[in-house]
This record gives structure tokens, C-alpha cells and sequence, in this order.
């Protein structure tokens, strides 16, 4: 192989998705309506090959970068590009009956979702601002897409507009945070940034630096949907179709963290009491307001965007304690909360119809005597969303915990396990309507194919069997931050 | 020479106008698209300063990817906008209210 072609090589998963992404929308065209299983097999087909080739690319301890030092594939960006390729391929074949039943089965879609993949597995090598920028916005513009993707609905417009300005800002913010970080520090590269603050003498009193700080937190607050910067998740999940909202409530919150792992800890190493008072203020907002709105909620899309934002806040925690365990905690709960809500978004999948979304809380009652074993399912993800044993959401939130009161950020902690109880609250009020409440009318029974099925059936039983066994996930996500840190 | 602060006075005035515009205008959606270029455009005064003063060709780099993916923005908002007004027959921010809770 020429020397050229073995320099790039860890970026090899990248290229071929590109590739792929490309020979998909070229064969889209030659395929009538009703082979569209066709498009959907190569588009899941390519996702499997590239996780192979993520899978090969490195090994679980080495770091490599190529294109001049842009570009990193270490073990951490290769277990959170497996998660998310997986995570993918598992919400497109989730979507499948739910597309077909409102006309949105197209090949754009799925050219979209591989699009947003290779957007992501970009920021989770990024190595310098500009990679990330690329990887960022090209991940957010197929999900503003796909958000309008169902033309025919307002909501689904709406959503998609108030996602596609807020996201615009967001990515405003923090480009300008950038500039400001790039004009003092001389350099793009995040390993160049953190040698040129660790040389730097008062780092926290050094105005400039604080403010690009500032405004690329306000930047990762709004993409991963904190408080104060949340606003846009509740109206995008409700509007956006059930399909859609499942794909961008799931593997791109991992591209998120691994953007605010890479430019929080890998750059801005050196200002950690700088963000880690700021991150305490958002996790400890994300907290409540995610928590106590989540309440009074009758959607359960909405009811689910709010849980997200209090999830976010966990994330937020075991960033903010800024420690290897910290980080391998966030790492392991964004990787099982992406399992968790995909779960739960499947539910509402099988329980819609074409006359119906059945996004109400409403549209559970009765769900145990019509579906048993899909409200087992869904009492596992709900278990797994309050963070009860031996759900896997259990171990997720006390790992991060743990890792606060190893930074001695002792309120918080308390505060966390506080909040947990009260958002106990609307997660067993859906279980009870699940379990206890008649349905109003004759409701037809919901059918879903043996992929759907089988699929939903994995999906509960790896969130139980993770919670069992949480150490297998826990000590890869270790071993993947010990080896970069 | 023009000092460096000059063109960051600029850019840090072209952002404020900006963010000005998108929090203080409840009329039409088209102002939103038009402050998030001039956001863009306000950054990218930034870079090109930073970049001519460091002697360091990596800003100028970056403003030429800015630049490509705005055109890329605007072309997706300007269709999410026409999907919205066929829907809605308006484009009027504060009638945007379909949502909430």
C-alpha cells in the first residue's frame, strides 16, 4: 500500500461511510417504491461495515492521529463510535414500520441518518476546533432536515424551525467562543491550546480566556440541552415524527459528550475551576427543571424531553467532577441512557398507528393487558429511566454520583439523589397507568413485525442484563479514559 | 496599522447587534436567518483578525469553512421556512405556538 494511503488509515471508517453515505443516494434513484427494503438493507449494510472497521481500525490502548494532528482515533472515540453506529442501526430498523405507515420511508431519510453518523464519529475524533465545528454542524443540519422531513405536518415544521434557530445560535456561540480561544492560545489544535494554557501563569484571571470559555460552554449547553439553555428540547421531541425524535433523543447525545469531553477536558484542561463552577450551576438547574416540569406533563414525548434534560444534568455531573472516574461514569451513563431512550421511543413507535401517534400518556392505559410483554419492556425502561435496581439506570446514576462526592462536590450529590426521588414520581405514574388503569375505548391491537419485536425484546433485557452486570461496560469506558488521560 | 482591538470592537459589536436582533424580534422569521449570518460574519471578522495578527493561516482556513456551511445553513432554513409558511400561511414568530408546556 503506498505510504499516503497507510497515513490516513485511521480514519479509513470515516472514508468508507462517506463513500457509502454517497453510493446509497446514487442507488436510491434506481429503486422503485416498493423495493425501498433495498436502500434500507445497504444503508444498514455500510453502518455494519464501518463499525467493523472502527472495530479494527485501532486497538483498546493506542492513540493515533493523522492529517496533521486534526484527526485522533483512540480507544474512547472507538467505543462511543461503535455505540452510536449500533444505536443507529437499531433506531432505523426501529423506524421502519412507522416510515412506511406515513409515507416518510424514502431514501433521503436514511442518506440523512448516515450523513448525521459520519457527522458524528467526526466530532468524536475531532482533535482540533475546526474538525469539530464540521462535525457538529454536519451532524445538526441532517437533523434539522430530518426534523421537516414529514412536509405535510405543522408541528413537525414548527419544530424543526425553532430547532433549526436555536441550533444556528448554539453553533454561533460557540464558534465565537472559539475564535477567542484560537486568537489567544495561537492555535486550533486542542493539544496545542492545552500545552499553551498549562505554560500560562493566572489562567483564571486571564479575561479573555474566561470569556471564550464562557460563550463555548453557552455553546455545548445548548447542544447537549441544559438549563438554562434547554428550551428547544421539549418542542423539537414533541413535534418532530416519533421516528425522528428516537433517532436525535439517542446517539447523537454521545457525538455531544465526546465534543465536551475533547474541547472541556483534552483542551481546556488547565481551566477546570473555571468550568466546573459553571457545569455545577447547569447540572444543578438541569436537575430540577428537568425533573419538576416533567410532572406536569400530559404528552409523553414531552414528558420524555424533560426526563432527557434531567438526564443531561447526570452527564453534566460526572464531567463537572472532572476526574477519570468522573468521565468514565458520564461516558457509561450517556452510552446506556442512549439505550434506555431509544427503548422508550420504541414503545410510542409500536403503539402508534397511521390514524394515531398514541403520544399521550393517556395512550398507555390498559397497555399490560393488551401487550404484556411490551409493558414489561417499557417498565424496564422507566425502572431504568428513574434509576432503580437492577436496571442498568441504577448503577449509571450511582457511578456519577460516586464520582461527585470523590470531588467533594457533596451537595450536589445530595441534591442529585433528591431530584431522583421526585422524578421517581412521573416515571411510576406512567407504570401505574400502564398497569392499573383501564383503557377508555376498544383499542385495536397494535402489530408490529418479528424484527420489531425481537428487537424491542433485546433492547429491554440489555437494560436489565447491564444493570446486572454493569462491570463489563464500566471497565471498558474506564479503560478508555485512562488511556487518553 | 489598524490595532488588533479595532477588529475585535467589530466583531464583538456585529455579534451583540445580532444576538440583539434574534432575542428582541418577535416579528418575522426572516430577521431570525438573516442575525444568525451576521453571527457568522461577526466570528469570522474575528478569525481573519486573530489570523492576520498571529501570522497563523489556520483562521483564514477556518473562515472558509464557515462561510461554505452558512451558505449549507441558510439553504436548510430558507426550506424549513417555506415548509413552515405553506403549512402555516405565515411566517410571524410569535404565531409559532403550536407547542408548548
Amino acid at each position: 500500500m503506498p505510504e499516503y494511503l497507510s497515513e490516513i488509515a485511521p480514519a479509513y471508517p470515516e472514508i468508507f461511510l462517506l463513500i457509502a453515505t454517497c453510493a446509497v443516494l446514487l442507488l436510491d434513484l434506481f429503486v422503485k417504491d416498493y423495493q425501498r427494503y433495498i436502500t434500507y438493507i445497504v444503508a444498514q449494510a455500510s453502518l455494519l461495515f464501518t463499525a467493523w472497521l472502527v472495530y479494527t481500525a485501532t486497538d483498546n490502548a493506542t492513540v493515533v492521529t493523522t492529517f496533521n494532528d486534526m484527526f485522533v482515533a483512540d480507544p474512547m472515540g472507538r467505543v462511543l463510535k461503535i455505540s452510536i453506529i449500533l444505536i443507529t442501526m437499531a433506531v432505523f430498523a426501529y423506524s421502519r414500520p412507522y416510515l412506511k405507515d406515513r409515507g416518510m420511508y424514502k431514501g433521503e431519510l436514511f442518506t440523512l441518518g448516515l450523513f448525521a453518523v459520519l457527522g458524528m464519529m467526526v466530532m468524536v475524533s475531532a482533535k482540533t476546533m475546526l474538525l469539530i465545528y464540521l462535525g457538529l454542524e454536519l451532524l445538526s443540519l441532517s437533523l434539522y432536515a430530518m426534523v421537516a422531513f414529514r412536509r405535510d405536518n405543522k408541528q413537525a415544521s414548527e419544530a424543526a424551525m425553532k430547532y433549526f434557530v436555536l441550533g444556528a445560535i448554539a453553533s454561533g456561540m460557540l464558534l465565537y467562543g472559539m475564535s477567542i480561544i484560537y486568537g489567544l492560545s495561537g492555535s486550533l489544535n486542542l493539544s496545542h491550546i492545552a500545552t499553551y494554557l498549562s505554560s500560562q501563569e493566572a489562567v483564571m484571571s486571564n479575561l479573555g480566556l474566561l470569556l471564550g470559555l464562557s460563550f463555548i460552554l453557552v455553546g455545548l449547553g445548548f447542544k447537549l440541552g441544559v438549563v438554562p439553555f434547554h428550551m428547544w428540547i421539549p418542542d423539537v421531541y414533541h413535534g418532530a415524527p416519533t421516528a425522528i425524535t428516537m433517532f436525535l433523543g439517542a446517539a447523537p447525545k454521545i457525538a455531544v459528550f465526546a465534543m465536551v469531553f475533547r474541547l472541556l477536558a483534552e483542551g481546556l484542561g488547565d481551566m477546570v475551576i473555571g468550568w466546573q463552577q459553571i457545569l455545577v450551576l447547569l447540572a444543578a438547574l438541569s436537575l430540577f427543571v428537568g425533573n419538576v416540569i416533567a410532572i406536569a406533563q400530559t404528552n409523553l414525548k414531552r414528558m420524555l424531553a424533560y426526563s432527557t434534560i434531567s438526564h443531561m444534568g447526570f452527564v453534566v455531573m460526572g464531567i463537572l467532577a472532572a476526574t477519570e472516574a468522573g468521565y468514565a461514569a458520564s461516558m457509561f451513563y450517556i452510552i446506556t441512557y442512549a439505550i434506555i431512550s431509544m427503548g422508550g421511543f420504541a414503545v410510542i413507535i409500536f403503539l402508534s398507528n397511521k390514524e394515531s401517534e398514541a403520544d399521550e400518556l393517556a395512550d398507555l392505559k390498559g397497555l399490560s393487558t393488551r401487550h404484556p410483554w411490551v409493558a414489561f419492556m417499557m417498565l424496564l425502561f422507566l425502572f431504568s429511566m428513574a434509576g432503580m435496581p437492577p436496571t442498568v439506570g441504577f448503577y449509571a446514576k450511582l457511578s456519577v454520583i460516586q464520582a461527585v462526592v470523590g470531588a467533594d462536590v457533596i451537595w450536589l450529590a445530595v441534591f442529585a439523589v433528591i431530584m431522583s426521588v421526585i422524578g421517581a414520581y412521573y416515571y411510576l405514574r406512567a407504570i401505574k397507568i400502564m398497569y392499573f388503569d383501564e383503557a377508555d375505548k376498544d383499542i385495536a391491537p397494535a402489530k408490529a413485525g418479528f424484527e420489531f419485536g425481537a428487537l424491542l425484546s433485546v433492547n429491554g433485557l440489555a437494560v436489565l442484563g447491564l444493570g446486572i452486570l454493569p462491570s463489563f461496560l464500566m471497565s471498558i469506558c474506564v479503560a478508555s479514559v485512562n488511556a487518553i488521560l | 496599522m489598524i490595532p488588533l482591538s479595532h477588529f475585535l470592537i467589530l466583531g464583538g459589536l456585529l455579534f451583540s447587534i445580532s444576538i440583539a436582533g434574534i432575542f428582541l424580534n418577535r416579528k418575522n422569521i426572516i430577521i431570525l436567518l438573516m442575525c444568525i449570518e451576521l453571527m457568522l460574519l461577526a466570528v469570522n471578522i474575528n478569525f481573519i483578525a486573530f489570523s492576520h495578527y498571529l501570522g497563523d493561516m489556520a483562521g483564514q482556513v477556518f473562515v472558509f469553512f464557515i462561510l461554505t456551511v452558512a451558505a449549507a445553513e441558510a439553504a436548510i432554513g430558507l426550506a424549513i421556512l417555506v415548509v413552515v409558511f405553506r403549512n402555516r400561511r405565515t411566517i410571524n414568530v410569535q404565531e409559532l405556538d403550536q407547542l408548548k408546556g
